[in-house]
């Protein structure tokens, strides 16, 4: 492993049916990431589950007892890989029509998802919902995998048909950036190796895309975003004035002598020291977690937040944002919620319930509450201000969870207009 | 704009400590679980990176088997010396004594029972967030554990009503009696533990480098030759060189066969390693393959 990998986390959706257990098993089995006591495990399975010989490589996913009876997945589970390029988190979420919420929240933290098709089927329903919610969690990479190639002939046209159609349902959605591959995840074509049968493909085999697509500008690289986590003050004898602000450089970046804005107070100083462990920086970048001292000392605590002057945020009690429910217990609009938002935790209420989306269709509907799996357009009213940029302008102060008072729970997961 | 090129490493890294400031300002009185294994000792680098200059502001608390090997308890205690940092150690024959632990036999695994104790402790102390070191790729049942673990006041885990995690942005809320299991290297592998020992020059029990130790070939493993573990009528006491790629109760935790005497070499070993660490060393999670799932259920970590 060189000094200079990458991560890159990805996420896989699709059912069962089209073969997306069997792509990671492809993966992983094909970089020569299975262990020997894994493949025997999955061995024993298959033979007690009267398979016909071949190892069902779709057995390495299926982590809980009860998936194993079932024989579906049924939560997020997350599974890892390296290169010698990189190292991969995969995000394995289930295709199933009730488990949206599984997809939104694992589709947060990924540069990239691979959409799979079945070359039978053609793009379907589901296809189109796992792309809306790619698009709407703001996903940067998207990959639709052509699989079961080998049930079509291996032929081009069909798969230049499924790409035409595709091509224009995502133009809807505004997404341009997609790249196609046609597969065997069953066979191995086009996943790790070539394969014999795809010699018309003239792009990469899915891993080697995985190993080279750009991801250095997924992080909004220009807005400096510096919400304060942890205020330290040692109070010993050797650091008896210290007084850091911890936290993490969600985007953009920092140097000493930099002039920052406190939001909300608006007050103004300069950045003193940049503290590490391993030493005082000169300059720092997102995402990387540090300790600022100021040149004032200024009343400063956990929810503020550190910003520069020529790129301010929003702060406001009001705003819209796109909501996916998360809970059995359906949204209760008379009811006072607590936002999380960065490192800011204030009670809410909804406004107004702007519309629902039938993420199957995308048609637009009035509702008078929201279920599990909902996705909707919402007004919302904070008690306190937030400092908040649009969500496709920076993915970590364009977000929130809704938790329920109550329970604690996590019920649903919002991405501010 | 040019950034800096950050490794998977430094990515982690600061993911990691994020994770740890959470826990301090949003829990009102976590501890850090610390066992002196590999996982553990780097979790005190991560907690020394998002703390200092300050103290930690939480404990560190040990549940001890009594089956650790000599050299782990050492270095757990020279280490949370070294830092001056608070140590509460909290031992099974504790429980025993009281009774809240039955043992079928006197020299039985002890892993499974951790958890009577560590919930016990958890009560004494009020503790409402508990931070520890284990990894999703240990284990088929930790892959689908958030890294913000939710658990009852029994301190039971439910894998099917866990808490959406999404973004950066954990829920930390917990109801009296409740606590959270919170797993800042839930991301990390194997090979990541040992890049980091290496990069970080971290002092570790020296048993998980190559060393000439007497085992027994017992069960498809090699077992190491303890006060606890003996030679049965018809085994015979070998001199192996061995390392442990985990270190825990003695009478279940299996060394490999290797050369390796410094971390550099165990990155060369690990990257051409056919058996996951816990496949190739612990017989308790061979047992049935739900055993970490039935477990944490339980209240395991």
């Amino acid at each position: 492993m060189s000094n200079t990998t990458q991560l890159l986390r990805f996420i896989t959706a699709g059912s069962v049916d089209d073969g997306k257990s069997t792509l990671i098993g492809r993966l992983l089995h094909d970089s020569k990431s299975i262990f020997e006591d894994q493949l025997s495990a999955i061995t024993k399975t298959s033979e007690r589950r009267g398979g016909m010989g071949a190892v069902d490589l779709s057995l390495l996913t299926d982590g809980l007892q009860a998936e194993r009876e079932q024989g579906i997945t049924i939560d997020v589970a997350y599974r890892y890989f390296a290169t010698p390029k990189r190292k991969f988190i995969i995000g394995d979420t289930p295709g199933h029509e009730q488990y949206t919420r599984n997809m939104v929240t694992a589709a947060s933290t990924a540069n990239l998802a691979i959409i799979l098709i079945d070359a039978r089927k053609g793009v379907l329903t589901q296809t189109r919902r796992h792309t809306f919610i790619a698009s709407l969690v703001g996903v940067p990479h998207i990959v639709l995998a052509v699989n079961k190639m080998d049930m079509v002939g291996y032929s081009e046209e069909t798969f230049d048909t499924i790409c035409a159609e595709y091509r224009a349902f995502a133009a809807q959605l505004g997404l341009h950036e997609i790249t196609f591959i046609p597969m065997s995840a069953l066979n191995g074509d086009m996943v790790v190796e070539r394969g014999e049968n795809l010699n018309w493909y003239q792009g990469s085999p899915l891993l080697e895309l995985l190993e080279n697509v750009v991801i250095d500008h997924d992080l909004n690289t220009t807005d400096f975003r510096y919400p304060v986590q942890w205020v330290c003050r040692p109070q010993t004898q050797e650091y008896h004035d210290f007084r850091g602000y911890m936290g993490r450089i969600e985007s953009g970046e920092i140097a000493v002598g930099d002039e920052i804005t406190i939001l909300p107070s608006g007050r103004t100083t300069k950045v003193k020291e940049i503290v590490t462990y391993d030493g005082n920086l000169q300059r720092a970048y997102a995402p990387q977690s540090v300790t600022l001292t100021l040149t004032d000392e200024i009343d400063i605590s956990r929810g503020d937040m550190f910003v520069k002057s020529a790129t301010m945020p929003q702060a406001s009690k009001e705003f819209e944002a796109m909501l996916c429910w998360l809970s059995e217990s359906p949204l209760d609009l008379s009811r006072k919620y607590i936002i999380k938002h960065t490192t800011r935790v204030v009670k809410c209420v909804f406004a107004r319930l702007e519309y629902r989306v039938d993420v199957n269709t995308l048609e637009q509907h009035s509702s008078a509450t929201l279920n599990m799996n909902d996705i909707a357009r919402v007004a919302m009213k904070v008690q306190q201000p937030l400092v908040f940029d649009s969500y496709i302008k920076n993915r970590f102060t364009g977000s929130f969870i809704v938790i329920d008072e109550a329970t604690n729970n996590t019920v649903a997961a919002g991405m501010i207009i | 704009m040019s950034n800096q090129p950050f490794t998977h490493l430094d990515v982690l890294e600061s993911e990691s400590i994020h994770i740890m400031r959470e826990v301090a300002a949003e829990c009102k009185n976590p501890a850090l679980l610390f066992s002196g294994g590999k996982d553990s000792i780097v979790m005190l680098r991560l907690a020394e990176k998002a703390f200092r200059p300050a103290r930690f502001p939480f404990p560190l608390v040990h549940i001890d088997t009594e089956h650790n090997f000599p050299e782990v308890i050492a270095c757990r205690d020279k280490l949370a010396s070294d830092l001056g940092e608070r140590l509460i150690v909290r031992s099974l024959d504790g429980s025993i004594k009281k009774g809240t632990i039955v043992l079928k036999n006197a020299d039985q695994g002890r892993n499974a029972f951790q958890s009577v104790t560590l919930l016990e402790t958890i009560a004494e102390f009020g503790f409402d967030a508990c931070i520890g070191g284990a990894r999703r790729d240990e284990e088929k049942a930790r892959a689908k554990e958030r890294i913000f673990s939710f658990r009852d006041e029994f301190g039971q885990w439910d894998p099917k009503n866990q808490r959406p995690e999404l973004w950066d942005t954990y829920n930390t809320r917990v109801h009296a009696g409740e606590n959270i299991r919170v797993f800042p290297i839930s991301n990390w592998t194997e090979m990541d533990i040992w890049e980091y020992i290496a990069r970080e020059k971290l002092y570790i029990p020296d048993i998980y480098y190559a060393h000439e130790r007497e085992v027994i070939r017992r069960d498809n493993g090699i077992l190491p030759v303890s006060h606890l573990v003996q030679p049965r009528p018809g085994e015979t006491v070998e001199k192996m060189m061995v390392r442990f790629r985990t270190v825990g109760d003695m009478t279940c935790t299996c060394p490999v066969e290797s050369h390796a005497r410094n971390a550099q070499e165990i990155i060369e070993e690990t990257a051409i390693t056919r058996i996951t660490e816990r496949g190739a060393t612990r017989m308790d999670d061979q047992t049935s393959e739900a055993s970490m799932e039935l477990r944490k259920k339980e209240g395991y970590f």
